[in-house]
């Protein structure tokens, strides 16, 4: 234990790639330099993650980005107001299919090009055609039922004319453990970080059909949940917290830095796997199986492009995906809730002092920026990312109840 | 009898610990126990089973898999909810604190439930203190061999006596405020790296 450090503070982290830049936080000094003597704590499932912080075990923790919001909207057994004032990245994820499946995809058109349009269309043909002979649905699984991937993988499908809650089934199983239930026939295809994508191609078990960088460019992952309680009480401790995951994620996104930070995931206290097996999420450069590659731009983005950001657009963007899959009704109350739960006034407090670009608005209309674009900022410049969704809509979370009023008569029609 | 007993499921991939429990539950008069450590499958044992209460270790990675599953009305009859009273922080935290989470089917009294699950967080928490007694009783004993390699390889190499070479030991480790262990640990590697008489 050193002695003297300013902020004692112990965070949950599950041993996924993008817990990287609280890892690196800690590993690389950026935290003893905050005068913050950071405790990280590695755990074995989400839920563990989630009673854990509402009990007090953990300040802040790694989560996946519904996950406080879920917190906060009383969907947990045990209800515990989180807050989010710092996002952990964007981007990452794939949709990944048997080798059976994508094999019937391609006779229905698919060819391997990431193409969410193009791979969707061919996915709802086959599940047309599994129907009419009378087939078991498809079963596709998720890492949990309130995260970025089963609200992506969902939005996929039902943007392709597939009704995820009814023609396919969709079930959880944790990352480490999907390639092996691809390969054992279990399920036919899953959503989930790398590198457990890249896992079932290497094995030639499975195909990637689409990113989650190509279905919303630049959306949001995985984030710093902290309990409201302990954010109240210690404002210091979090804002020197922020200023260490600023400079973590920084150090993080600088390719000169990869393959040092490749070595540290690659550690057994974090994720135990080949750094080698780390790359493929650094360069955005994949294996699509049977010997295709592509390179992704904007794959998964740590810091770049107002990656840590937490908007408040891309909560209400969560909150709309839930209302939308029946996790939670829409009334005013919940919408306060979801609306107040990302912090973008505590990351700006926090960095102000460095004197670095911060976005001058809590959010954004998600899909309107078709290219990187320069945006007013308190300080230096500052560029966001396009951030379009493949179906060519846009979220204006000032017009929320039409974007939910419309996603829910489009399911309806199918 | 007044109702009849509750089924109880235990998942536990520890296979001792699953035991203890088990014997617990049994001791306490609950003839309908069931263990299972490997949740392939599980689902429909589930359905078989219809346990009234589910006890998991946290250490099971599988455990959102498990919390989704029961959500899903096919794979069990009555929702499942985790532990019986929200209000109750204090158990929660207790089994929490113990490693273990328990889930019940909805409508089941709180009396009926409690007794299962404070017997599954005391035999937890028995659990743990005996692997931790055990782990710390073998770390003494391999610190107690590395002491004695130490103590040979100075005895041999300096011409102490066992005592003078304990004493050297001692010493250092004082100076450098470090465990006599760790600087026994540092001469047996330099040892080893320097030649191979040392090392018999």
């Amino acid at each position: 234990m050193s002695m003297g450090a300013e902020h004692q503070i112990t965070a949950g982290f599950m041993p996924l790639f993008d817990s990287t830049v609280l890892v690196a936080a800690r590993e690389m000094g950026f935290a003893a330099r905050e005068g913050i003597e950071l405790k990280l704590q590695r755990e074995t499932s989400w839920a563990n993650i989630r009673d854990r912080i509402a009990i007090g075990h953990f300040d802040v923790a790694h989560m996946l980005g519904p996950m406080p919001l879920a917190c906060s909207l009383g969907l947990t057994p045990i209800a515990s107001d989180t807050i989010v004032p710092f996002s952990l990245g964007l981007g990452g994820n794939c949709i990944t299919v048997s080798n059976a499946v994508w094999n019937r995809m391609a006779a229905h058109g698919a060819v391997p090009d990431l193409d969410p349009a193009r791979t969707g269309a061919a996915l709802g043909s086959l599940i047309r055609e599994r129907a009419t002979s009378a087939c078991e649905p498809l079963r596709f699984a998720v890492v949990h039922p309130h995260s970025g991937h089963n609200y992506e993988l969902r939005y996929w499908l039902a943007a392709c004319g597939i009704d995820p809650s009814r023609e396919i089934e969709i079930i959880v199983v944790p990352p480490p453990f999907m390639a092996d239930a691809l390969a054992a026939g279990r399920i036919d295809g899953y959503c989930v970080g790398e590198p457990w994508n890249s896992a079932a191609v290497a094995a030639e078990t499975g195909h990637m059909v689409t990113v989650k960088a190509l279905l919303w460019r630049n959306s949001p992952e995985k984030v710093i949940g902290a309990r409201k309680a302990w954010a109240e009480a210690n404002p210091d401790a979090l804002a020197a917290l922020l200023r260490a995951l600023h400079h973590s994620a920084r150090w993080c996104q600088n390719r000169e830095n990869h393959n040092e930070l490749a070595e540290l995931m690659a550690g057994s206290r974090f994720l135990g796997l080949p750094a080698s097996v780390q790359m493929p999420i650094l360069t955005g450069r994949l294996k699509l199986g049977g010997g295709v590659e592509r390179t992704i731009e904007d794959f998964f983005v740590p810091f770049d492009k107002a990656a840590n950001f937490p908007w408040k657009s891309h909560a209400l963007w969560f909150y709309t995906q839930m209302v939308r899959w029946g996790d939670i009704a829409h009334t005013a109350r919940n919408l306060a809730i979801a609306r107040d739960c990302y912090r973008p006034d505590l990351y700006r407090a926090a960095l102000k002092p460095l004197g670095v670009a911060l976005p001058g608005a809590n959010a954004k209309v998600e899909g309107a920026l078709k290219v990187a674009t320069p945006v007013g900022s308190a300080g230096a410049s500052l560029v966001l990312g396009p951030d379009g969704f493949f179906d060519g809509q846009t979220f204006d979370p000032d017009e929320i109840d039409g974007y939910i009023a419309g996603q829910k008569s489009a399911v309806s029609h199918l | 009898m007044f109702h009849a007993s509750l089924a109880v499921l235990v998942i536990d991939e520890n296979r001792i610990r699953a035991s203890i429990i088990e014997a617990g539950l049994r001791a306490a008069g609950h003839e309908r126990v069931t263990v299972i450590h490997d949740v392939t499958g599980i689902a429909r044992r589930i359905a078989e089973i219809e346990p009234d209460v589910i006890v998991i270790d946290l250490e099971n990675p599988n455990r959102d898999m498990l919390e989704n599953m029961f959500q899903l009305s096919r794979a069990v009859k009555r929702p499942i909810a985790m532990f019986v009273d929200r209000s109750d922080q204090a158990s929660i935290e207790a089994a929490v604190e113990a490693g273990v989470s328990a889930y019940v089917v909805d409508g089941l009294r709180q009396e009926r439930v409690k007794p299962i699950l404070d017997m599954a967080v005391s035999r937890f928490n028995a659990f743990s203190r005996m692997a931790r007694e055990l782990e710390e009783a073998r770390s003494e004993l391999e610190n107690r061999k590395l002491i004695d390699r130490a103590k040979g390889i100075l005895m041999k190499s300096r011409g102490l006596s066992e005592e003078a070479a304990y004493t050297l030991l001692r010493k250092t480790a004082m100076n450098q405020n470090r465990k006599i262990s760790d600087i026994a640990q540092s001469l047996v590697t330099a040892a080893g790296l320097l030649g191979p008489a040392e090392d018999e």
